[in-house]
């Protein structure tokens, strides 16, 4: 068993008791909530006539079903408006904070968190979202939720759990140009598997880590359950401080310090002990992309897509149906395959820095006449902030299409979604079939620099090499 | 499920069964975001597996959740990192309305079996071989009883008797019928308090 971890430490700080399954009583810090899964939880403590326990400790916005082109009330669809209307009645009655659209601080749940300062080391957080983990990367216990779940937070501010395994991921080395922390997570899971995580806690630590700004640590933390592992976190440092500081949820002057005094006792101790120790090259990685339907499928961007006869007889049959439904080749790399959208936004990849590295691809191109392009930035507040700097006028000047905030077609739960057989280069986090909205849609997941130059070259490009690319087109 | 007494005890589970081949199947393929506007879990059976079980135009296509011979079944058997990718508790609720009591796997995805349990539906695993076998046997008598027997963690069917594992903390909420967490932990409130106020960051 793991000890003196974060994840041990804040685990004790917050155990309630033993329940008589085995689980432990959780006492949950900071439960956001959104609107797909919680109406139901509202429902049964209605059902029940339970009150909600800790509303000042709860948190809503509205994201997967947020349109993020005309968001006027009532919205053109239906359904969305219905779950919508639902939420506000909930959160009225339950006086909990809701950062809704007229508010300016409505966005994807996982980057409203972080951006208010309401996410904070040392926490307990849970959401009906399994991309809770996002938060981790401030050295918070984060987790995803399922709804009955959320009852029980709600009505107790207690989640029942298991103690889990602690692996860590020691990421060694510097990040080459071009490449990004979402390249790093995806070879995380290529190399430990879709399911390698299930039963552990992932702690990402190393020189690259220590070295990544705290969007970075997100991306990395954010897709934790991809590869199988419920919770992943960062120890908080410096760069997690100076990003919480004169953050609206943030205390400041002696509050502040006390803050930090309990934030730096959480981390792991340097004598700490894992169940298990991964060690990735960071030196070695390159551009990162899926050739298949798991986020587990991927290669670098010089790599030839895998043989499915060559990889482990368990991957075998679902490898040759991805590559089926993907339309690709063995012994193929990914560059070259053609693309018909470009997506920039989601949990993983939607917040200012992402917008930045991508604008800084996109200043000077167009976008290729094959690929209708859209930004969807992770928040209100990432919007504004992206349009303060002019960031908007470059994508848009490029023929991107610059939206409102949601999660959007990630999971296409709103109007942005993939029509028919349409491949699309996505910042997001799961290329499942039928995710982006279309069960016909092809995804391949890749960081917001390389979105950005395949919306350029209207298929799957090198960023590094775009300049050349377009040289040699000319 | 009541606030009063204990929930209802999950022992033993019989029933048909249903082989769903593949590993890695996520929870948008057992039921797709699009269903999922809506604010309660009712009708959510019909889209369990929607997009693999329908075309386009919504005519049915080959897969067992389709064949007449599997309808009625309550005993879901699939292969390894069943129920990955999001945490919809959508998905478990699907498959319960369409008529699955437990699931037999490989492996599942740990947020999954925590929505299940939360269901009262017990996950039990087996190994590869094992559940294979146990697929095969299925295809060729649909209408045989599968017994999932999670008191003794056994799974048994025709004359064999399969070795299978359920999660402890799992095994002890079925079988001692305390699955209904909210009021286990609801009972606790006062050391709740306690806990929060020892924490630097409250303020309560």
């Amino acid at each position: 068993m793991s000890e003196n971890t974060l994840y041990d430490k804040v685990w004790d700080r917050h155990e309630v008791t033993e329940l008589p399954t085995g689980q432990s009583q959780l006492f949950v810090g900071l439960h956001l909530i959104h609107e797909v899964t919680s109406p139901q939880a509202f429902g049964m403590l209605k059902e029940r006539d339970l009150d909600v326990a800790y509303p000042e400790r709860t948190y809503a916005t509205v994201d997967h079903i947020v349109p993020t082109a005309d968001q006027s009330r009532p919205y053109s669809d239906d359904a969305a408006e219905e779950m919508m209307s639902e939420l506000e009645e909930n959160v009225r009655a339950a006086n909990i904070d809701f950062a809704d659209p007229t508010t300016g601080r409505q966005g994807i749940v996982h980057v409203v968190g972080p951006e208010q300062g309401l996410t904070q080391p040392g926490m307990t957080i849970v959401c009906g979202d399994s991309h809770t983990a996002t938060h981790g990367a401030f050295g918070a216990l984060a987790f995803g939720i399922g709804t009955s779940q959320i009852r029980d937070v709600l009505a107790t501010g207690c989640v029942a759990m298991e103690k889990q395994k602690v692996r860590r991921i020691e990421v060694t080395g510097e990040l080459d140009d071009g490449v990004t922390p979402k390249d790093v997570i995806l070879q995380v899971i290529r190399k430990l598997g879709t399911d390698g995580g299930v039963g552990y806690v992932y702690e990402y630590g190393g020189e690259a880590i220590r070295h990544m700004d705290m969007a970075g640590r997100m991306s990395i933390c954010n897709m934790s359950i991809e590869g199988g592992a419920r919770a992943g976190y960062v120890n908080p440092d410096e760069t997690t401080y100076e990003y919480l500081e004169g953050r609206d949820r943030v205390p400041d002057g002696e509050e502040f310090e006390e803050l930090k005094r309990y934030w730096e006792s959480i981390a792991s101790d340097a004598d700490a002990e894992y169940d298990d120790v991964v060690e990735i090259d960071g030196d070695d990685l390159e551009p990162t992309v899926t050739w298949g339907t798991t986020p587990g499928q991927g290669i670098g961007i010089s790599e030839e897509i895998p043989a499915p006869e060559d990889l482990p007889a368990d991957k075998e049959d679902s490898a040759r149906a991805a590559q089926e439904h993907m339309d690709v080749e063995p012994g193929d790399t990914m560059a070259g395959y053609p693309i018909d959208v470009a997506f920039l936004g989601s949990c993983t990849n939607a917040r200012l820095p992402d917008l930045r590295e991508a604008a800084e691809v996109v200043k000077g191109h167009e976008v290729h006449d094959s690929v209708r392009a859209m930004v969807v930035p992770g928040s209100q507040r990432v919007k504004a902030a992206a349009e303060a700097e002019g960031l908007d006028e470059v994508f848009e000047e490029a023929g991107f299409d610059w939206r409102g905030a949601g999660c959007s077609m990630c999971l296409g739960m709103n109007e942005d979604q993939l029509v028919g057989d349409e491949r699309c280069a996505s910042s997001s986090n799961r290329n499942f079939v039928g995710r982006q909205g279309s069960k016909d849609g092809r995804t391949v997941l890749m960081s917001p620099p390389m979105v950005a130059a395949a919306a350029v070259t209207g298929e799957v490009t090198d960023v590094r090499e775009l300049e050349r690319f377009e040289e040699v087109r000319a | 499920m009541s606030d009063e007494g204990p929930a209802e005890t999950v022992k033993q589970v019989s029933g048909t069964g249903v082989p769903v081949r593949g590993n890695d199947i996520d929870t948008d393929q057992i039921i797709p975001a699009r269903f999922m506007k809506v604010v309660t879990f009712d009708g959510l059976g019909e889209f369990a597996f929607f997009d693999v079980r329908f075309d386009d135009d919504d005519n049915p296509k080959e897969h067992p959740f389709n064949e007449d011979h599997f309808q009625g079944a309550s005993v879901l058997t699939v292969n390894s990192n069943f129920g990955c990718g999001s945490s919809r508790e959508h998905a478990p609720q699907a498959l319960m309305r369409w008529g699955i009591d437990a699931i037999v796997g490989e492996s599942f995805a740990e947020i999954f079996a925590g929505n299940c349990l939360a269901l009262g539906i017990p996950t039990v695993t087996a190994s590869q071989e094992d559940v294979e076998a146990l697929q095969d046997f299925i295809d060729e008598h649909p209408d045989e009883e599968i017994e999932v027997d999670v008191v003794n963690e056994e799974v048994r069917y025709g004359d064999t008797t399969i070795d299978a594992e359920v999660d402890d903390a799992q095994r002890r909420a079925l079988v001692d019928g305390v699955w209904d967490t909210t009021a286990l932990m609801g009972a606790n409130a006062d050391t709740v308090r306690e806990t929060a106020e020892s924490l630097p960051y409250t303020d309560v």
